[in-house]
C-alpha cells in the first residue's frame, strides 16, 4: 500500500446523495457529522454532489453545513450507474485529497463507496454508528508510532453482537458509511452559502458503463418510519397479518405508525419497507413499542437508540427487555386493546 | 455459459448466539452456514444453468473447514469447488479479501460472477463490487432479478423506491440479494455425487498477480483499535400487575410521571 503523502490529504468530506435532483436525508446527517469531526481537525467540511442539473442544491448543502460544495455536473450522471459514478468520485479525491471521506450507506452509497476505496486503495468501514477523531492505537504501544488525529470508526459486527472500533492509518482518505438515521443534521442556517467548484473528471464511456433499459418506481403507500416520533412495531407473535389492526389502532390513537420485525415481511404480513432493525431500517423515535417481538439481535440493531422503548411479550425471558425502559408480560391480544383504550380515555380527558 | 460464484461459510445468527464464560463470542458452538445471499446467488446460477446450460464454479475464501459449503454447494447442483486457503490470507479486510479472490478468479474461464450482496457476519456489502473494480469488470449490485440475453445480462437493480432495468456486457459481475429466489435444497443423489466432485484446493502461491502487500492482516488497510462484545443498554423496569388492565394501568401511570401523556 501507498503511505507517501498521507499529510498532503486535508478536509473531511461528504457525499452529498441525491436522486431525481433530490438531495437525501443522509446528505445532511453526514454534514452534520462533517462538521463536529472538521472542528476536531481544524479544517472544513466539503460536499461532494454528483449529478445532471444539480448546481442549484448547493445551497441547500451549504445551510446544512458545507463550507464548500464541488459539483461534477454532467448528463452522464443522471442516473445512478456505478461506473460514471465511481470515476467522478474517485476523480474528486485524486484531485482534492481529502482525508476523511464520508458516504451515506444506502443501496447507491454501497456500491459506489466499495468501488471507489478499491479504485483509490484505500479502506472503507461500512455502517458505522459513531465516528471519532482519536489516536491509533488507542493506547500507546511500545515500538509502534502512535498515529494522532486519526478518524475511529466504531462498527457493529456479527448482527450487532460485538462492536468493533476501525482505524485507517496508513492510507488516505479514510472512508465510511453511516447508515441513514444514524448521525444527526444540524437546523438549517437560512441564507448561508459555500463556496461552489465545478469539476470536469472527463467521461468516456466503455463496457462498464451499464445501459439501463427501464426505471419502476415502486408505488409508495407506506409512511416513512425513520421519521415517524411513535412507532408501534409488530413482530412473529402478532400472528397474523389481520391482527396488526390491533397495532394500527394503538397507533392511530398516538399518531403513531406501524412497523414491524423482519420476520413480518418474511410472512408477507408488511411490505418491506415497514421493517425495523439490520436488513431494514434504523429508527430512533420518541417511544418505541415492540409487541410480540423477541428481539433479535437484528431488530434491535435498528432501534435501541429509541428514546423510550416498550415491550410486551408473552414470553419473560425474551431478550427484548433487555433493552426495554418498560416491559409488560402477557397476552398482547388482551393488553394491546387495553393500552388503546385507557390512552384514548386519557387523551379525550385531557382536552 | 461459465459461471463463478463467491460463497462464504458464516457463522448461523439467527440460531442464537453462544457466549464465552468470559462473554466473547464463541464461534466453535455456533453452527454454521451458507451465507443467504450467496446461496440466493448460487440459485440463480443454477437456474441458469437449468434454462441455457452453464458451468457453475463455487469458490470461497477461508479455513480449509470451508470446504463443507463448497460440498453443499455441490451438492445442490455446482459443477466444481475452489477452496483459496492459505495461513497468510489470514486477518484479511475487505481489500484484502477482495484481492485474494480476484487473484484466484484470474487463473479460470468466466462469463459470469455472482456473489452476495453482503454476507451476514461483517454486512460490509463491500467484497462483490470490490472484486469487479480489481478484474475491471461491470458490476451490478443488489440483484432482485437476473435474465442472460444473447451475450449480456440483464438485471433488476434495486433501490429503496425503485428498480433499475440494467444491461451489461458480460463479463460482469452481479451481487444477489436474498430475495432473488427460493434455494433448491441438497437432493440425496446430488450429496453422494458431491462426495466424488473434486474440491480444489489453492494457496498463495495460487492467486494471480496479487502483491503479497495486498494480502491478509498486513494488506488490509483497515484495523481494528478495538473490539468489544456490546454493552447492553440497562435492563429497564417489568412492570408489574396481575391482569392486562392492571399491566396498562401502570404503563399508563409512567407515561404520565414521564409527561408523555
Amino acid at each position: 500500500m501507498n503511505k507517501m503523502g498521507l499529510e498532503e490529504y486535508k478536509g473531511v468530506f461528504v457525499f452529498a446523495q441525491q436522486v431525481d435532483n433530490t438531495l437525501d436525508g443522509v446528505a445532511f446527517e453526514l454534514l452534520g457529522k462533517g462538521k463536529d469531526l472538521a472542528k476536531d481537525l481544524n479544517t472544513e467540511v466539503t460536499a461532494v454532489l454528483l449529478g445532471s442539473d444539480v448546481k442549484g442544491l448547493a445551497d441547500q448543502l451549504a445551510e446544512y453545513g458545507a463550507d464548500k460544495v464541488i459539483v461534477v455536473d454532467d448528463p452522464e450522471l443522471k442516473e445512478y450507474r456505478t461506473e460514471p459514478y465511481a470515476h467522478a468520485l474517485a476523480s474528486v479525491i485524486n484531485k482534492y485529497k481529502p482525508e476523511i471521506m464520508l458516504v451515506g450507506a444506502t443501496a447507491i452509497g454501497r456500491d459506489l463507496g466499495p468501488t471507489v476505496s478499491a479504485r483509490v486503495k484505500t479502506g472503507l468501514t461500512a455502517d458505522c454508528t459513531v465516528l471519532e477523531i482519536g489516536d491509533f492505537p488507542i493506547n500507546a504501544v511500545a515500538g509502534q508510532e502512535q498515529k494522532h488525529n486519526q478518524l475511529l470508526m466504531t462498527r457493529p459486527a456479527f448482527g450487532g453482537n460485538t462492536i468493533a472500533t476501525i482505524a485507517c492509518p496508513d492510507n488516505r482518505p479514510q472512508m465510511a458509511t453511516v447508515r441513514p438515521g444514524v448521525m444527526q443534521k444540524i437546523a438549517p442556517i437560512a441564507g448561508a452559502k459555500a463556496v461552489v467548484e465545478e469539476f470536469n473528471p472527463e467521461f468516456t464511456p466503455d463496457n462498464r458503463y451499464v445501459e439501463i433499459l427501464n426505471i419502476v418506481k415502486a408505488v409508495k403507500n407506506t409512511a416513512n418510519i425513520m421519521d415517524a416520533k411513535i412507532l408501534v412495531s409488530g413482530g412473529r407473535g402478532v400472528g397474523s397479518k389481520e391482527n396488526f389492526k390491533l397495532l394500527e389502532d394503538l397507533a392511530e390513537v398516538l399518531g403513531g405508525t406501524v412497523s414491524c420485525s423482519r420476520a413480518v415481511v418474511e410472512n408477507g404480513w408488511l411490505p418491506v419497507d415497514l421493517q425495523v432493525g439490520q436488513t431494514g431500517k434504523t429508527v430512533r423515535p420518541q417511544i418505541y413499542f415492540a409487541i410480540g417481538i423477541s428481539g433479535a439481535i437484528q431488530h434491535v440493531a435498528g432501534m435501541e437508540d429509541s428514546d423510550l422503548i416498550v415491550a410486551i411479550n408473552k414470553d419473560a425471558e425474551a431478550p427484548i427487555f433487555d433493552v426495554a425502559d418498560y416491559g409488560l408480560v402477557g397476552d398482547l391480544n388482551k393488553i394491546v386493546p387495553a393500552l388503546t383504550k385507557a390512552l384514548k380515555e386519557e387523551i379525550e380527558a385531557a382536552k | 455459459m461459465k459461471i463463478v460464484v463467491c460463497v462464504k461459510q458464516v457463522p448461523d445468527t439467527k440460531g442464537g448466539v453462544k457466549f464465552n464464560p468470559d462473554g466473547t463470542l464463541n464461534r466453535a458452538a455456533m453452527l454454521t452456514i451458507m451465507n443467504p445471499d450467496d446461496k440466493a446467488g448460487l440459485e440463480a446460477a443454477l437456474r441458469l444453468k437449468d434454462q441455457y446450460g452453464a458451468e457453475v464454479t463455487v469458490l470461497t475464501m477461508g479455513l480449509p473447514k470451508a470446504d463443507e459449503v463448497l460440498r453443499e454447494a455441490m451438492a445442490m447442483g455446482a459443477d466444481k469447488g475452489i477452496l483459496v486457503t492459505d495461513r497468510v490470507l489470514g486477518g484479511a479486510d475487505t481489500w484484502a479479501t477482495s484481492t485474494t479472490i480476484a487473484g484466484a478468479i484470474r487463473n479460470l474461464d468466466y462469463d459470469l460472477i455472482i456473489t452476495g450482496r453482503q454476507a451476514i457476519d461483517g454486512d460490509t456489502a463491500q467484497v462483490g463490487p470490490q472484486i469487479a473494480e480489481h478484474l475491471g469488470l461491470p458490476v451490478i449490485s443488489y440483484a432482485q432479478d437476473i435474465k442472460v440475453e444473447g451475450d449480456s445480462v440483464i438485471v433488476q437493480r434495486q433501490y429503496e423506491d425503485r428498480y433499475h432495468e440494467v444491461k451489461a456486457k458480460m463479463p460482469c459481475l452481479v451481487t444477489a440479494l436474498s430475495e432473488l429466489n427460493d434455494p433448491r435444497y441438497m437432493t440425496p443423489g446430488g450429496i453422494w455425487d458431491a462426495f466424488d466432485k473434486e474440491v480444489t484446493v489453492w494457496g498463495r502461491a495460487d492467486l494471480k498477480d496479487v502483491d503479497d502487500s495486498d494480502l491478509g492482516l498486513k494488506g488490509s488497510p483497515t484495523k481494528i483499535a478495538k473490539a468489544s462484545d456490546k454493552v447492553p443498554k440497562g435492563a429497564g423496569e417489568m412492570l408489574a400487575g396481575d391482569s392486562p388492565e392492571d399491566l396498562v394501568n401502570a404503563l399508563v401511570g409512567k407515561f404520565k410521571e414521564k409527561h408523555i401523556i
